[in-house]
């Protein structure tokens, strides 16, 4: 505060003008996919590059709800990204308690694993994986996607999960322990409540990542029924690619639960991306 | 009294190196582990083995009579492929490029939240935005800014004489890498902002009380306290972000393909598309093999920075 009242008005305003660009450049995309999405189609060429539309309407949105197949896609990515987020999390807790509460031999091993499958170019296990999954069956279907992304995200997930547990005193849970609890007593009563926010955080974390992955979804999956949604945005961009309206509703769409679940975890994004030190 | 002592183990405190209790005492952490570990094994890093095995396969599901062990000459082929060392030079400015620019935008970021000002808990939350949004919508999003019929981009830069014309600069081999580039600055400055600011707020107060005191000014604050804390945590947050870009294909991949003419195609992309367009996985894990070792290199230079620094 001192330093601030003590500098020269101009600076002052300086620092909000610079404040205000920043927050201009981070919001101006998606004003104008908004924007777009909004204009009736008869006017985008006449107002394609007005920065206020003349005209409002909801036509692209009932069009792509009601006359496409987004409803299902979004459907299957929900699924697919509400699962790898569950699956992570339950994976993630269990490590990272392992990795927060016990010293045991091989555990610098395990960590170890852990980063190199975060430093490899996960692009070189793209080909192995379809073949793998065609082998199974499994082409075609959320289950593999489920699986997949869970593996992706649980070293990161588990560095988490362990920074939140390192948060929770250990004379907690001996002394639920000592009055005679089990430790899974223990954990279900004493830990679990204390790190319910940890967990909503990974939730939020994997349910991000997950929602927007792309080449293992275009790669495993082919038929119109089982495409998430990055996977049909992309299909119908190349089909309809004048359809501006209706590709960027189906856009905003799209980033509608990217910003629920930002909401959710903005709190502890300090946290998570420090903790992942290598995940974007 | 050597009765008493037996009872010990099942108090739950291990006494013995081979007693039951000492057993689950170790087994433990591994039955909390084994999920993980199970399945990092099976999914990432028997696939690992199997990707840099193809590399010396032909594996085309085009053509697939032709499998089998061919030594080295996908990546003979590699040596003879233009495009390949396209991508490679490529890699290089677009990592450089998107780095550099994310750097010094996040840093001016990270210092201007480190000050108290009105609204800065809504101001956070808008700036960081951008990292929530799904990669594919930012690239979708930046094409369709950068289009004349829809985007206002194009015309900006002519008016300010960036361009001669409104035209997309998608199209332009020359001007392409631009875009990505533009996107990825977009989406990458939330993410240096907030590790920056985080080791902002580790640096102590009272060396900037103790300095203004002795009355030196913002900027010998800044190149005097600020920085020399932060240069460490610089150095390694910007190599290990630089290894994450060049990896990072999802933007290139849906703005332009690598197109036009090779211009914008990285080694990740080109990977990509090699396996999911020509199916041609074993050529296609030869460059991801090649890509693999440029990091490796990088990595070797960037443990021994690592090492000068912390001396330090």
């Amino acid at each position: 505060m001192a330093a601030l009242r003590r500098t020269p008005p101009l600076a002052v305003v300086g620092t909000y003008l610079a404040i205000l660009a920043y927050v201009a450049f981070a919001l101006f995309p998606l004003y104008w996919l908004l924007k777009i999405a909004l204009t009736p189609e008869r006017l985008i060429y006449s107002d394609g590059t007005a920065l206020w539309p003349s005209a409002l309407t909801l036509e692209n949105f009932r069009a792509v709800l009601f006359a496409t197949d987004f409803l299902a896609y979004f459907r299957n990515s929900v699924i697919v990204s509400l699962g790898t987020a569950a699956a992570t999390a339950l994976i993630a807790a269990a490590a990272g308690y392992a990795f927060s509460r016990f010293a045991f031999r091989g555990k610098r091993l395990v960590i170890a694993l852990m980063l190199v499958t975060q430093m490899f170019p996960l692009l070189m296990i793209i080909a192995p994986i379809y073949k793998i999954v065609a082998a199974l069956g499994l082409l075609n279907s959320l289950t593999s996607l489920i699986i997949v992304y869970t593996a992706f995200n649980i070293p990161f997930a588990t560095f988490l999960m362990q920074s939140f547990f390192d948060g929770i005193p250990k004379d907690l849970e001996e002394a639920a322990m000592m009055d005679g609890c089990t430790r899974l007593q223990a954990l279900r009563k004493v830990i679990l409540p204390l790190t319910l926010p940890g967990l909503g955080a990974t939730l939020g974390f994997v349910f991000t990542a997950a929602w927007s992955e792309l080449f293992f979804a275009l790669m495993l999956i082919r038929s119109d029924d089982t495409m998430t949604f990055p996977v049909g945005l992309l299909s119908f961009v190349s089909k309809f690619s004048v359809d501006w309206g209706q590709m960027m509703a189906a856009g905003v769409l799209a980033l509608v639960p990217s910003c629920l679940f930002f909401a959710f975890i903005q709190r502890y994004l300090v946290q998570g991306l420090t903790s992942g030190a290598v995940k974007g | 009294m050597t009765t008493l002592s037996g009872n010990d183990t099942a108090s739950g405190i291990p006494r013995t190196r081979f007693g039951r209790a000492y057993l689950a005492y170790a087994v433990e952490p591994w039955l909390y582990l084994s999920p993980a570990i199970l399945l990092l094994i099976f999914v990432m890093l028997i696939p690992l083995g199997i990707g840099i095995s193809y590399s010396v396969q032909s594996i085309n599901l085009l053509r697939p009579f032709e499998t089998g062990y061919v030594g080295l000459e996908n990546f003979e082929a590699l040596g003879e492929d233009a495009r390949f060392w396209t991508a490679l030079v490529n890699t290089f400015w677009w990592t450089f490029g998107s780095v550099t620019l994310q750097f010094f935008l996040g840093l001016g970021l990270a210092l201007l939240l480190s000050r108290p000002f009105h609204g800065k808990r809504i101001v956070q939350a808008l700036v960081f935005l951008p990292w929530a949004v799904p990669t594919f919508l930012i690239a979708l999003t930046f094409s369709w800014l950068l289009n004349p019929v829809i985007g206002p981009l194009p015309h900006w830069g002519a008016a300010v004489g960036l361009l001669e014309e409104p035209y997309n600069i998608l199209s332009d081999p020359g001007t392409a890498m631009w875009g990505p580039i533009l996107a990825n600055v977009w989406y990458g400055v939330p993410f240096f902002a907030i590790t920056l600011l985080a080791a902002l707020q580790s640096i102590p107060g009272e060396l900037y009380e103790a300095a203004e005191i002795d009355g030196a000014s913002a900027w010998q604050c800044f190149t005097k306290i600020t920085l020399p804390f932060l240069g460490p945590m610089i150095a390694i947050t910007i190599m290990l972000r630089a290894i994450w870009i060049a990896n990072f294909a999802d933007l290139i991949y849906v703005m332009t393909g690598g197109g036009p003419a090779n211009s914008t195609q990285i080694l990740s992309s080109y990977i990509f598309t090699t396996a999911f367009r020509r199916l041609d996985f074993g050529y296609a894990s030869a460059i991801a093999v090649a890509l693999l070792g440029v990091l490796l290199v990088y990595a070797v230079i960037l443990l021994f920075v690592r090492a000068r620094l912390v001396k330090f």
